[in-house]
This record gives structure tokens, sequence and C-alpha cells, in this order.
């Protein structure tokens, strides 16, 4: 008797996942084959990945974060910090967006416009 | 007294036991969820440099403490992190002594100025700053104390005389002022206790220290050689403070401040890449 119910509550929640987090586990996937390659250094692929993903489910914060890392490695400082703002404006509470935002604006302070002086 | 029978007793560990494996499964089905990734951010130039093949660090005028010659430092150190680490081609020349240089345009009633080789020479008045003459203190120990200085770096037709003798190089000058400082005050310091159990504690107290030190406040000037004019200046100040007790020489605190300040010093003239690590989330 309980192993029926079990196993009919597991299969209900099964179903259910599946039915709601469609878009979600395709930008997951889209997620975890560009941290993959990132990990590979292939940057460029990386982007195309988290970009994809974005469009997917663009309320995933983890995509947006990975985005903005990327962005920073080729040098695309102002796309990198939209996408650090939108990932952190998302999930607010998230200590490792806003740790790596908080790296992003100190090299973003140190080597901008911040010391200069109007000639 | 009525207890689980062995079928039940059975029955709840084999669930519990799958629960447990399921949990494992899951876990390793899943992985983590954060990857730390080391990356390089390249950073662009703030300064086309493209224009210029040579650089000549000309000399600062410089203030403060008299325990280190801040002028010829900083030209030498300057000299030596471009030489490393940009493309540009550095000009050996002795560092000008730019106050003496103000001063002899100063005096000379605003009619002439000096070269670094030749010493004073006259000119128009068209080589002046537009600035009016203000009186140029003879030492240099305030902020203020720089201001009337300031019509050097604006004299465009100087610059573009030192230019001309050095073959159009982009010329870098401006102003360092090195400062001995002391503060004193309450600091929050983590101070580690150890109870009646022997158990560690660390418990943040405030203290009254004296602390001495100095403060590094270099304006980098950037004057594009062929016409004489400013293209670009920054600004920095940057300060440390040591125990009162600790003796450190001017000169180590003066080159640990400029170590500060130096990438940001380079990425105006070549583009830097700034190496971290990032976390990647799944």
């Amino acid at each position: 008797m309980h192993t029926r119910l079990l196993a009919c509550t597991l299969f209900a929640a099964l179903l259910g996942t599946s039915a709601y987090a469609d878009p979600r586990s395709d930008a997951k996937s889209q997620v975890a084959f560009g941290i993959d390659v990132a990990q590979r250094g292939l940057w460029r692929e990386a982007i195309y990945r988290w970009e994809r993903a974005a469009e997917i489910d663009p309320k995933y914060a983890p995509t947006l974060n990975n985005l903005a890392v990327a962005y920073e490695h080729e040098g695309q400082l102002d796309k990198a910090r939209q996408a650090y703002e939108k990932a952190l404006e998302i999930d607010p509470n998230n200590v490792q967006i806003r740790q790596n935002y908080e790296l992003f604006k100190e090299i973003n302070d140190r080597t901008g416009a911040d010391n200069k002086d109007t000639p | 007294m009525t207890g689980l029978g062995p079928t039940t007793r059975t029955r709840r560990s084999r669930w519990l036991g799958l629960l447990a494996a399921s949990g494992v499964a899951t876990l390793i089905a899943c992985g983590p969820v954060s990857f730390e990734i080391p990356i390089e951010t390249p950073i662009q130039p703030k300064l086309d440099v493209t224009p210029f093949q040579r650089v000549l660090i000309a000399g600062f005028v410089a203030g403060g403490t008299e325990d280190v010659d801040t002028n010829q430092e900083t030209v030498r150190l300057l000299r030596s992190q471009l030489r490393s680490k940009s493309g540009l081609r550095i000009i050996d020349a002795d560092p000008m002594p730019l106050m003496e240089i103000a001063q002899e345009q100063g005096r000379s009633g605003d009619q002439a100025d000096a070269s670094p080789s030749d010493g004073p020479r006259p000119t128009t008045v068209a080589d002046r700053g537009s600035q009016p003459a203000m009186a140029l203190p003879q030492r240099i120990r305030e902020e203020k104390d720089l201001e009337p200085y300031e019509r050097l770096f604006a004299n465009t037709a100087y610059w573009k005389r030192i230019g001309e003798e050095y073959q159009n190089p982009l010329i870098v000058t401006g102003t360092v002022l090195f400062t001995p400082h002391s503060r004193s005050g309450f600091v929050s310091r983590d101070v580690e206790e150890y109870d009646s159990f022997g158990r560690r504690r660390v418990i943040p107290t405030r203290t009254y220290l004296e602390r001495k030190g100095f403060i590094l406040r270099p304006k980098f000037i950037f004057i594009d050689g062929r016409s004489g004019a400013t293209i670009y200046s920054e600004s920095y100040r940057e300060e440390v403070l040591y125990n009162a007790q600790q003796t450190t020489p001017a000169l180590s605190s003066y080159f640990e401040l400029m170590d500060r300040l130096v990438p940001n010093f380079l990425s105006t003239l070549s583009s830097q890449k700034i190496r971290g690590t990032r976390v990647l989330l799944k």
C-alpha cells in the first residue's frame, strides 16, 4: 500500500516538474554546456550557449551571471555590467553573483575614467 | 508495551536506505552548482598612442618629504615600467628640473622659458600659458603649493619646442606630492580569547592606535609633443599607515604606494590583461 502511494506521488511530482520546467531545463542544459566549453577555454562558444539560454529563459539568473563573466573575459565591459545588473535584479540575494560583480567593479573602477581630470 | 514488529522494522529501514540512496544519486547526478574559473580581462588603453612611437617621461614638479627625490624616482620608475610593459620607445634623457624651469619662466617676467639642454632661452609672449603670473613657492609642502605650477603645463609653445627637440614624442609630465602623514584614533581589530573551557573566540575590539605613514598624490599629464597641448591627465591619491613604533623608510613607502598606481598609469598607454577568478553558476 505504502509502496503504491509513494510511487504515485513520485510519478505525479515528476510529471508536474517536466510540464513546468521545459524552458528552464532547456536553459539549464545550455548553461551546463556553456560551462563545460568555458572550462576548456572556448569562451566564444560559451557566450553563444549562454545567449541562447538567456533567450529561452530570460529570468534565469545563473545564465546572466555566466554571460557577464564571459563578456568580462572578452573585454566587453559594458555588456558585462548590464548582464551582472540584470542577474542581480532577478536574484538580489545571490552572494556569488554579487561577489563577481564587486570584483568586476573593482577592475572597472580602477582602470576606468574615474581619476580622469578634465584637461 | 507495544513495539514495532520485525516486518515493519525491515520495511522502514529498507525505505530509509532507498531514500538515502536516491539522495546520493541525485547529488551525483546534479553535481556542483558553482565553478570557479580563471579569467583575463583585457583593458583597452585610455589614450590612443598610435601617432607616437616614442615617449618622453620629462619630469615632475615634486614636493613633500625631502627624504625621497620624488622627481627622479618617479621618472626612473615609470621609464622602467614602460620599457617592459609597452611598445613605445623610451627616450633616455635627464629628468627635467621642472620647478626651476617654471621659476625661471616666472622670473624672466614671463618673457622667457627654458629648455632642458640649453638652459634659459628667450621666447615670445605667445610661449606663456594664458594664466596671469602667480608667485611660485620655492618649496612645495601641500597641494595648494602646486597650483601656481599648473601654468607650466599649459604652456603649449614650451612643450611644442621640447617635442621638436625629441622628434615629436608623447610627453609625460605632471606633479607628485609625497607627504608624511599621521593619524590617531580607534581601530577595529579581532582579538582572540579563550574562555574557561578553553574554547577559542574572536571578539571584535576597538583599540586606540597612533599610526604614521605617507600620502602619495601624483597627477600625470600627457602632452602631444607635436602640438604641445595636454591630451589627457589623471590624478590619484594613495596612502599607507603603519604603527607609530614601526620604522619604515620613506623610499619603501614611496614604492609601496607607486606599486598600487603603476597599473593604472600603464593602462593609459597600453592594453593590459588583468587576471582574476569568477564563479560560474549552473
